[in-house]
């Protein structure tokens, strides 16, 4: 442990010299951007995995792909994009953004933080190597459900040691998120003055460390179901497989969350910024992310309405879960009224985060619908849910994380990106990702269940149109992967000043700083705080 | 044209919000045949409404701020950053809304839970990749796969779906059930966890190994109903679809006794043409062997061990007997299979997949002794 | 970094990482966890452990109210058995006691170890129902071809809510050998 955490000493010094600086490195801007461009890679093979999908659903029968490889590509997609792409992606914005936004040098754990990227790679990686085993890549959907699960062939142990080094690396990134919170604001930065996204982040990372370990334990009790004789979830030896549900789910909820809180933290940055005003009822967004991360945790049945509860249980999870669209519509309600009455202008982050707005409550309304128990005995595994989630992730926490690119970009780099193809790459995003999701709502209330590799005829045209859609968001993101690698070698060749955004340093610490900001974010703690965002 | 036309017209749906449906062009959930279905298609409607009201609410506030208060028109920002009364009003009324979609909510949740007063049991049980159906009362029981014009299409590269009727939503033997009965449903699976959902019944519930849940449905219209299964159970989720049909009770009563008629009556254990045992034992294949060892005999590399020119399939017929009688620990038992299906099966499988070994076996040759199955 | 605020870093990360090993722990208190809420009938459905063998005490029988209950058998993964109950269903009074009979065989040329596991529809029978004699308590050994027949005494007992009128107790035989020959 006091390896990990020794102290560090790097104040007079800068980065190593070729290669080992990234190897080697603990620093929180360096760290920052290897997960940043790890999470970009990643996007761009549980992407590729996507396309895959989307091309063997082009029409109806069987073209491209073996049913059995198309159940690995739905489960991979969703392993790799969950947790090789959304989460290492806001662990990095969280250690490239946190020490700036509250006032310190570095990350507290500088050293856990070096690990815990790489031991993410080594996961990812592992995961990975399972596509080449005998028997192929996991295929009974990121869930895992035993007894499926445990029909897969030589790699179902790597896959689960895979989740293991995945769970420890968010464990350990979580943990070092707390401590930099708790312990190295600067003395002027109280909680109640913090930014949103690190609020956000910190509840986050609480949740990290509570669900987490449950995966683990679960995935953990599926190795030993299978090589060890024991029967958590065999019904042979008194188990029950229903069992393993309710365990991921009390995970798995939490776990979607995880992923949703910081896009709510960055739309909250952004928003103020781009509309000349201060959030509209910033400590009410403090308790409504607080009050959806506790509720997250008493809902998780409602993954599981059709799994035959008790009618108390489908009560239950159904009041409970219908709850949740309280805090959630208080948050949506505060980013209108935070444009409300600005003075707004829309370069390419502000566009990607109304969007957001726009689109998550979208899926919002779809996760509302399918919390009344008896309508989502209809929804439920179908194409409808597919809808609904996407539509939480893709226009919501990916594009907040493309609006994070471009906001933050020059002040990482110093250069301003090619606002053109930037707004470009929005519209584009913006059009085809409907394109891609909105027909799948009808596929599925018409009776379309999902993870099956070919389809009866009456689903075909709505197919090919999601396809379609799904072909032009992809070839889209080549647009941002263009405008990242251009940026970072001098974009428009504009020199950007230090607040870059009119009046951003009335909003947050990084502003103040310069751009790009010195390796060492803070030497010593600033003294007076922006409040513009409280 | 045609195609393009109905595309228009979904897309102008679509614009409309989801209005009524062509009966091919189903946008919208599907009220079905039961009153349980109906009732949950009205709570549908009445929360998608809800969320149709409250959309435009919020977007239009929103879209109306980006057009008005933009620094290109010159707007000024206000710098007010909250409003008690406002955010107070704006959680309550949220509350109150949720408060009336609970209760219908609940009442729907109560109805379809309600499994008791049935006036018969019907056991589904789930297998990787079919269904089988028993009835309770009587000893009617079958399995019901995908159909063959189906299977046949969705294993060979280039085939046309279109030209199949209702491809991969057909199967050999559909369930029967009489209509304005209170049918109850006990669901369980002999492998992995599957799901049973017939839209038109409103409902969908899992069958898991172990355990047996419930579920019921009184269908008020005579008809054919269709559905699949709706939890990912491994290779072939996708190909083992549910046909429900309805029949007044007349009609249901002739086929039942005509169903238990046909279970009852032995195998008929005559001599084929080697034509027809090729053709039956295409059947027998089709239903029992294709989902592993494919449709051209090849196997899955690594997994599935192949079947053209195994030395089991084209060695002597009374090992290969033997050998699907007792299966092997990765390959379940066949003994399931009666003296005729054996001999049509092993004909085929012996003189069709790239293998010629020449001979034609009867069902006598293969019947057993015992074989009571 | 000052020497204070690394000691009060390793502080906090240590208390963090033992909630983190305590909530896995917690991912394991769930298993027993979920039990004690199936007792409540809350999330979930019966489990094979709460089948316990009771002893046999008289009830008055209540002769106003009929129960049907319907017997079905399955064999997990085409487990090679012949398995049946010899009545398809049986109409009792709350309070009498019933003896069924289960006819089992071993098809394989094999001993066989399998095991039964019950389950109720609805769930919450499984309250009311008390089973005496049962081959379902413990795992069943079959010798080469051998076939059993195996009873199962019980009844329900008159605390029954009204509403139930049918009730279906389902058995799933699995096949353990190759489980209790590894273990």
């Amino acid at each position: 442990m006091s390896a990990v955490v020794a102290e560090h000493d790097h104040h007079d010094h800068g980065p190593a010299k070729g290669l080992l600086r990234w190897i080697i490195t603990t620093n929180h801007k360096d760290i920052g951007t290897l997960y940043l461009l790890f999470a970009l890679a990643m996007f761009f093979v549980g992407g590729a995995m996507a396309m895959v999908i989307r091309a063997e659903l082009f029409e109806p029968g069987l073209q491209f792909v073996d049913p059995a490889f198309f159940n690995s590509m739905t489960t991979m997609h969703a392993l790799v994009m969950v947790f090789g792409a959304v989460m290492p992606a806001f662990v990095g914005l969280a250690n490239w953004m946190i020490p700036m936004m509250i006032g310190a040098p570095d990350m507290a754990l500088p050293r856990m933080n070096n690990m815990s990227f790489w031991l993410l790679v080594a996961g990812v990686l592992l995961l990975a190597s399972t596509l080449l085993m005998e028997g192929g890549a996991p295929a009974s959907g990121w869930t895992l459900y035993p007894p499926l699960v445990l029909q897969t062939g030589k790699a179902l142990p790597f896959a689960i040691f895979s989740v293991h080094l995945l769970g420890i690396s968010s464990i350990m990134g979580a943990i070092n998120i707390i401590a930099t919170i708790f312990n190295m604001r600067a003395p002027a930065m109280t909680l109640m003055k913090m930014p949103m996204f690190v609020w956000t982040w910190l509840i986050t990372a609480f949740l990290l460390i509570a669900i987490m370990p449950v995966f683990a334990g679960a995935v953990t009790m599926l190795l030993t179901d299978k090589f060890f004789q024991t029967s958590f979830f065999d019904a042979a030896g008194g188990g029950d497989p229903v069992l393993y549900q309710h365990i991921f789910w009390f995970f798995g909820h939490p776990e979607v969350y995880v992923m949703i809180l910081p896009t709510f933290g960055v739309a909250s940055t952004i928003i103020p910024v781009f509309a000349r005003k201060p959030l509209f009822g910033y400590s009410s967004m403090v308790y409504a992310t607080a009050a959806i991360a506790f509720l997250s945790f008493i809902v998780w049945a409602h993954h599981m309405f059709t799994v035959g509860m008790p009618i108390a249980g489908e009560l239950y999870f159904m009041y409970a879960t219908m709850l949740i669209a309280i805090p959630t519509g208080v948050k949506v309600f505060n980013w209108t009224a935070t444009m409300w009455k600005g003075s707004m202008t829309f370069e390419t982050p502000m566009l990607f985060s109304i969007a957001f707005v726009v689109l998550f409550t979208m899926g919002g309304f779809t996760g509302l619908m399918m919390s009344i128990a008896p309508v989502d005995f209809q929804y439920h595994d179908t194409y409808f849910i597919v809808a609904h989630f996407h539509y939480t992730l893709v226009p919501a926490s990916v594009f907040i994380l493309m609006a994070a690119g471009y906001f933050w970009l020059p002040k990482w780099t110093g250069h301003m990106y090619n606002e053109r193809i930037g707004q470009l790459h929005f519209w584009l995003s913006a059009i085809s990702v409907n394109i891609l999701f909105f027909p799948q709502h009808f596929l599925g209330l018409a009776g379309m269940p999902r993870r099956i590799p070919d389809y009866a005829i009456q689903f075909a045209d709505w197919n090919m149109i999601s396809s379609i859609g799904g072909f032009i968001f992809g070839a889209s993101q080549l647009l941002f992967l263009y405008i990242v690698v251009d940026t970072i070698r001098g974009g428009t060749g504009e020199k950007v000043t230090d607040e870059v955004w009119e009046d951003a340093s009335k909003h947050s610490l990084e502003w103040t700083l310069s751009s790009p900001p010195p390796y060492h974010s803070f030497t010593t703690p600033p003294t007076s705080i922006p409040t513009e965002h409280i | 044209m045609k195609k393009t036309k109905q595309l228009s017209a979904g897309l102008t749906l679509m614009a409309f919000g989801l209005g009524t449906a062509q009966a091919e062009y189903t946008l919208n959930l599907m009220k079905g045949v039961t009153k349980v279905s109906n009732d949950i298609y009205d709570l549908h409607m009445l929360i998608l409404w809800i969320c149709v009201f409250i959309g435009i609410g919020v977007f239009g506030t929103m879209f109306y701020s980006i057009y008005h208060h933009r620094k290109s028109r010159g707007h000024k920002a206000a710098q007010f950053h909250e409003n008690t009364t406002v955010e107070i009003m704006w959680t309550i009324i949220p509350t109150l809304i949720l408060i009336g979609m609970a209760i219908p909510a609940t009442k729907a949740m109560i109805e379809l839970d309600d499994v008791q007063e049935s006036d018969m049991t019907i056991q589904i049980t789930g297998k990787q990749w079919y269904w089988d159906y028993k009835y309770l009362g009587n000893d009617i029981q079958f399995e019901s796969h995908l159909d063959e014009a189906s299977e046949k299409v969705h294993r060979t590269a280039g085939a046309n779906p279109h030209s199949v009727p209702h491809y991969l939503l057909n199967v050999d033997k559909p369930l029967v059930i009489p209509v304005n009965k209170k049918i109850r449903f006990v669901l369980t699976s002999a492998d992995v966890i599957h799901s049973w959902w017939v839209p038109d019944l409103g409902w969908k519930k899992d069958a898991n190994p172990g355990f047996i849940n419930e579920a019921w449905t009184s269908v008020d219209k005579a008809g054919t109903y269709r559905g699949q299964c709706t939890e990912l159970c491994g290779r072939d989720h996708g190909f083992m679809p549910i046909v429900v049909i309805a029949m007044e009770q007349p009609e249901y009563d002739a086929w039942v006794e005509k169903t238990l008629a046909q279970q009852k009556q032995k195998p008929d254990l005559s001599d084929q043409s080697s034509g027809d045992l090729m053709a039956h034992g295409e059947s027998v294949y089709l239903k029992n062997c294709v989902a592993c060892h494919q449709i051209n005999g090849a196997g899955i590399p690594g997994l599935v061990p192949a079947l053209t020119g195994s030395a089991i399939a084209t060695g002597k017929w009374e090992s290969l007997d033997g050998f699907l009688r007792a299966g092997t620990a990765k390959m379940p038992s066949f003994a399931k299979l009666n003296a005729k299906e054996f001999a049509e099966l092993m004909t085929y499988v012996r003189n069709n997949l790239g293998n010629k070994v020449g001979d034609t076996l009867q069902p006598k040759q293969t019947a057993l002794p015992d074989d009571d199955d | 970094m000052s020497k204070d605020v690394a000691n009060k870093n390793i502080k906090l990360a240590r208390t963090l990482l033992l909630v983190a090993v305590a909530m896995f722990g917690f991912g394991y208190a769930l298993v027993p966890l979920y039990d004690v809420l199936c007792e409540w009938k809350w999330i979930e459905r019966d489990r094979p452990d709460d089948i316990k063998k009771v002893p046999e005490v008289a009830y008055q029988i209540d002769r106003n109210r009929e129960v049907t209950v319907e017997f079905m058998t399955t064999l997990n993964e085409s487990t090679p058995m012949k398995f049946r109950a010899e009545k398809k269903q049986l109409k009792v009074h709350p309070g009498e006691y019933h003896t069924v009979n289960f006819y089992a065989e071993n098809k394989t040329d094999n001993a066989m170890v399998a095991r039964a596991i019950p389950s109720f529809s609805p769930a919450v029978i499984s309250r009311y129902f008390e089973k005496i004699e049962c081959f379902c308590f413990s795992e069943q050994t079959f010798k080469a071809k051998e076939a059993k027949i195996m009873p199962m005494r019980f009844v329900i007992n008159p605390a029954l809510p009204e509403q139930y009128k049918t009730i279906t107790l389902s058995y799933t035989f699995f096949d353990n050998t190759e489980k209790s020959v590894k273990k």
